[in-house]
C-alpha cells in the first residue's frame, strides 16, 4: 500500500469505468468530442482528489450513521466550486457539458472511492487514489471520445481530418454509438487481461 | 395535446436512459432479473417524481428568492438523500415486506443520475409545477420501461452462447446500444 501503487491502480488495474464499472452516465454522455471528454475528466480529477483528501482528513470526526450524507455534502461543495469555476473560465465547455457537471455529485466513482477508500485511509494515500482514478477516468473518456469523434464527425478535437467530402458514421456521435463503443472496448479489455473484479 | 407530446417525447423519443444517458448504473446493475428490475422501476418512479417536485419547490421558493441558485446542486442532492432516507424509514415501519424485497436498491436510488438529472432538467426547461409533474412522471416511466425491457432481454442471455470476452457488461452495453437505436425510430413519430 504505497503512494505510487495507490496512484497507479487507477490508471489500469482498476481503471474506471472499464475495470471499475462505475460512472457510466457521464462516460456515455460527454464522449461525443475529445474536448468534452477532457473537460469532464479535468472536473472529475479536481472533485475526486479534493473530496477524497478532505473526507480522509475528517474521517475520524464523522459519526458512522451520517457517513454517506456527510460525504455527499463534501462532494457537493466541490462540485459547486467546479461548476462556478467552469462557468467563469470555460463557459462554452460548461454549456456543452450541461447538466453532467452538477451530476458529478452522483457520479458513483466519487462517492464509491469516498466510501471504499478515503473513509478508511490517510490523506496522502486518499489523494493519490483520487488523482489516479481521476486520471484513469480521463484517459478512458479521451479514448472513447476519440473513437466517437473521429468516426462520428470526422474530426479530432475540432480539427477536421478527412476533408469536406467525408461521410461520417454519425451513429457514433449519438446515443447508440456511445453504448456500443463502450461495450466493444470493454470486450477488448477483457481479451487483454482477466479483470480483477468480475463484472456483469 | 401539448402534454401528450411531452409524455410521448419523454418516454420514447428522448428516453431518459436510452437517449439522455441518465440512470445507467442501476440499468447495468439491476437488470439481470425481472423481479429486481420491476422493483427498481417502481421505486424510481415513486422517488423520482416526489424528489423532482420537492426540488422544484425548493428552487422556486427558497433558492430564487434568496438568490442562491448557485447552491442548486448542493440543495438538490440533500433533498434527494433526505427523501430516500425518509422513504426507507417509512417503508421499514409500515410495509416491511416491500422494504425487504427492495433491499439495497432503495438507498442506491440516491446516486441514480436519473433522479438528480430530471430534477435539474425541470429547471433547465423552465417547467412550471404541473409541467414538472407530467415530465417527471413520464421520464420515470420511460426509465422503468427501458429497464424492464432490458431485463427481459438479459434473462434470455442466460441461455445464449456468448463469447467469453463479451460476457457480462460488454454485451449488456451493446444491447443497450441496439435498444437505443430502436428507440431512435420514434423520432419519426413527432
Amino acid at each position: 500500500m504505497s503512494l505510487t501503487s495507490e496512484f497507479t491502480k487507477g490508471l489500469w488495474k482498476e481503471i474506471p469505468p472499464f475495470r471499475l464499472v462505475l460512472g457510466l452516465c457521464p462516460t456515455l454522455a460527454v464522449t461525443t468530442t475529445v474536448e468534452n471528454g477532457l473537460g469532464m475528466g479535468a472536473a472529475v480529477i479536481f472533485v475526486l482528489t479534493c473530496s477524497n483528501a478532505l473526507i480522509s482528513l475528517v474521517r475520524k470526526l464523522i459519526p458512522k450513521e451520517v457517513r454517506i450524507a456527510a460525504y455527499i455534502v463534501i462532494i457537493a461543495t466541490f462540485v459547486v466550486a467546479v461548476e462556478l469555476l467552469m462557468k467563469a473560465y470555460a463557459f462554452a465547455l460548461s454549456e456543452s457539458l450541461g447538466i453532467f457537471i452538477p451530476l458529478i455529485v452522483v457520479n458513483c466513482i466519487v462517492l464509491g472511492r469516498a466510501e471504499a477508500f478515503a473513509g478508511k485511509n490517510g490523506v496522502l494515500l486518499s489523494a493519490a487514489d483520487g488523482l489516479g482514478m481521476g486520471i484513469g477516468f480521463t484517459m478512458s473518456l479521451v479514448a472513447i471520445a476519440s473513437i466517437r469523434e473521429i468516426l462520428g464527425a470526422g474530426q479530432f478535437f475540432g480539427i477536421s481530418l478527412f476533408g469536406p467530402d467525408f461521410q461520417p458514421f454519425t451513429l457514433m456521435a449519438q446515443a447508440p454509438g456511445a453504448f456500443i463503443v463502450l461495450g466493444l472496448i470493454l470486450a477488448l479489455m477483457n481479451i487483454m487481461g482477466r479483470p480483477k473484479i468480475a463484472n456483469g | 395535446m401539448e402534454y401528450f407530446l411531452m409524455i410521448i417525447s419523454a418516454i420514447f423519443v428522448n428516453n431518459i436512459l436510452l437517449a439522455q444517458f441518465l440512470g445507467n448504473c442501476p440499468f447495468m446493475g439491476v437488470s439481470k432479473k425481472m423481479d429486481t428490475a420491476i422493483g427498481m422501476a417502481l421505486a424510481v418512479q415513486f422517488i423520482l417524481v416526489l424528489a423532482a417536485l420537492i426540488a422544484w419547490t425548493v428552487e422556486h421558493y427558497l433558492l430564487v428568492p434568496l438568490d442562491l441558485q448557485y447552491l442548486r446542486t448542493l440543495a438538490f442532492i440533500l433533498v434527494i438523500a433526505a427523501l430516500v432516507q425518509l422513504v426507507e424509514m417509512f417503508l421499514k415501519k409500515s410495509v416491511p415486506t416491500l422494504y425487504q424485497s427492495l433491499g439495497i436498491f432503495l438507498p442506491l436510488i440516491t446516486t441514480n443520475c436519473a433522479v438528480m438529472g430530471v430534477a435539474l432538467l425541470n429547471i433547465k426547461k423552465e417547467h412550471g409545477f404541473f409541467d414538472a409533474l407530467i415530465y417527471s412522471t413520464a421520464a420515470a416511466a420511460g426509465f422503468g420501461l427501458a429497464l424492464v425491457m432490458f431485463a427481459g432481454i438479459r434473462e434470455k442471455f442466460e441461455f445464449s452462447p456468448v463469447p467469453r470476452p463479451l460476457q457480462g457488461t460488454a454485451t449488456a452495453l451493446v444491447t443497450a446500444g441496439l435498444m437505443s437505436l430502436v428507440f431512435f425510430a420514434f423520432k419519426g413519430m413527432i
